[in-house]
């Protein structure tokens, strides 16, 4: 039973990727390098639906004291770390080509390299404490500040640039996206959150085996 | 014993301690006399560059003293069972949190106003006519900053390489608040008016709204370990 999402994650992501090179048609202007975009929109995706769960799984814990809820919160944001690091990387490989820079400070990038580093934190947190009790309560305290400080980051980094210098660096693509795009992209995005999921359930089965 | 009572207990045994030991005081002014000569070492004597760079130093500075002090707000509890005393406390405990974030802001204002003062000495700025609005900047930067350090100093003070771990919990989290201060610092020092950075001392009202809420509503849950 527990392989099963893991069969449906690897079946969808290979549909996502023979879609993503075979069905979605070339973009006109930055050509075949924005097929990227099918790995790099989904990681994000899927990196903010795993900090939602470490907020929720921190609340969860901090009211109920159940261990499950540290263990959702734990392997959520292990698996955020994770995908906010697949964003990072497939954006700068995606940033090479068409902005012809590896990385640039931009908004965007600040902040999304900014969540990455407080969720960092939260795992280094996690990973000195070895009371079960004290590290759920801990790090639930540094799950729910980090998330609600989310939107704060974003504001403060969005007018950190805008201030500085206008927006020099267009976004990808343009604003109508080709309906086969957008069908492939969602494609990819149900892959992987499929493949979250398994993460997830595998994640936490380890936790609940190694407390036991 | 009332709520303020209590915060106000823990706030005077801090500063009690404090003025006895002046421990830190004494510690923190001298570390930020040697960052005021590093910051010149790493920049060089043009002028002209030391005075871009002016408000990132001096938020810098406030931040690595901050470290070092707040970091330390708890180490006091850790000797004698004090900490057990702590817990042992009647009432709601996001009292002791407000008692000892006060003191900490207390502290952390006293080494700001020195090393605003060093700053312009040793570098020749003109800090006072926008000393108004800087000093709400500075008011506000600094409560955001106390906030979530003494939350976290709370937690790390418990676990093992706390020394290690503080800061990178800390920092991070405090992104918004040293783009929003340094950024307000930099337009008061170009002579800019208050309702120029208005966007700025809003995000930062809010940001400290928000960090001491979580602060008062989770420090319970840290006392407890």
């Amino acid at each position: 039973m527990t392989h099963a999402p893991g069969w449906l994650a690897a079946v969808s992501l290979a549909a996502g990727l023979a879609a993503g090179f075979g069905y979605a048609p070339r973009e006109a202007v930055q050509g075949n390098v924005q097929r990227i975009m099918y790995l790099h929109v989904p990681s994000v995706l899927t990196a903010y639906l795993a900090f939602g769960l470490v907020l929720l799984g921190s609340i969860g814990y901090l009211a109920t004291r159940r261990p499950g809820w540290d263990r959702l919160a734990g392997a959520a944001g292990e698996i955020g770390v994770l995908f906010t690091g697949l964003t990072i990387v497939s954006g700068s490989i995606w940033g090479r080509p068409t902005w012809g820079t590896w990385w640039t400070w931009d908004a965007r990038l600040t902040s999304t390299a900014m969540l990455f580093l407080i969720y960092v934190g939260y795992l280094l947190l996690r990973s000195v404490i070895d009371d079960p009790d004290a590290r759920g309560r801990y790090a639930a305290v540094v799950g729910i500040l980090g998330a609600v400080n989310i939107p704060i980051v974003h504001f403060s980094v969005k007018w950190w640039r805008a201030l500085h210098q206008p927006s020099t660096i267009l976004g990808p693509g343009p604003a109508p996206i080709d309906p086969a795009i957008e069908v492939v992209l969602f494609l990819n995005w149900v892959a992987f959150t499929l493949l979250f999921a398994y993460f997830l359930a595998r994640r936490i089965e380890i936790a609940r085996l190694e407390e036991t | 014993m009332s709520y303020t009572r209590r915060a106000w207990i823990i706030f005077h045994k801090d500063l009690l301690v404090e003025r006895r030991s002046k421990e830190q005081t004494n510690a923190l002014l001298f570390f930020c006399l040697l960052l005021l000569f590093l910051f010149q070492f790493a920049l060089g004597p043009d002028r002209e560059r030391l005075a871009a760079a002016l408000p990132g130093l001096l938020w810098l500075g406030f931040i690595l003293a901050g470290l070092l002090g707040l970091g330390r707000s708890f180490l006091a509890e850790r000797e004698n069972d004090c900490w057990e005393g702590l817990r042992l406390t009647p009432g709601d405990k996001s009292a002791i949190y407000l008692g000892k974030l006060t003191g900490n802001c207390v502290l952390m204002t006293a080494v700001e106003i020195m090393l605003v003062l060093l700053f312009a000495l040793f570098y020749n700025v003109d800090l006072w006519t926008p000393a108004a609005p800087l000093a709400l900047v500075l008011a506000l930067g600094t409560l955001g900053l106390a906030a979530v350090g003494t939350l976290f100093a709370a937690m790390t003070t418990q676990v093992r390489a706390r020394e290690l771990l503080f800061p990178v919990l800390l920092l991070p989290a405090q992104v918004p608040v040293l783009l929003a201060t340094v950024s307000a610092t930099q337009a008061l020092l170009l002579g800019q008016p208050l309702a120029d950075v208005a966007h700025w001392l809003k995000l930062l009202a809010g940001a400290d709204c928000v960090y001491v809420t979580i602060g008062v509503l989770t420090f319970e849950f840290v006392l407890e370990g």
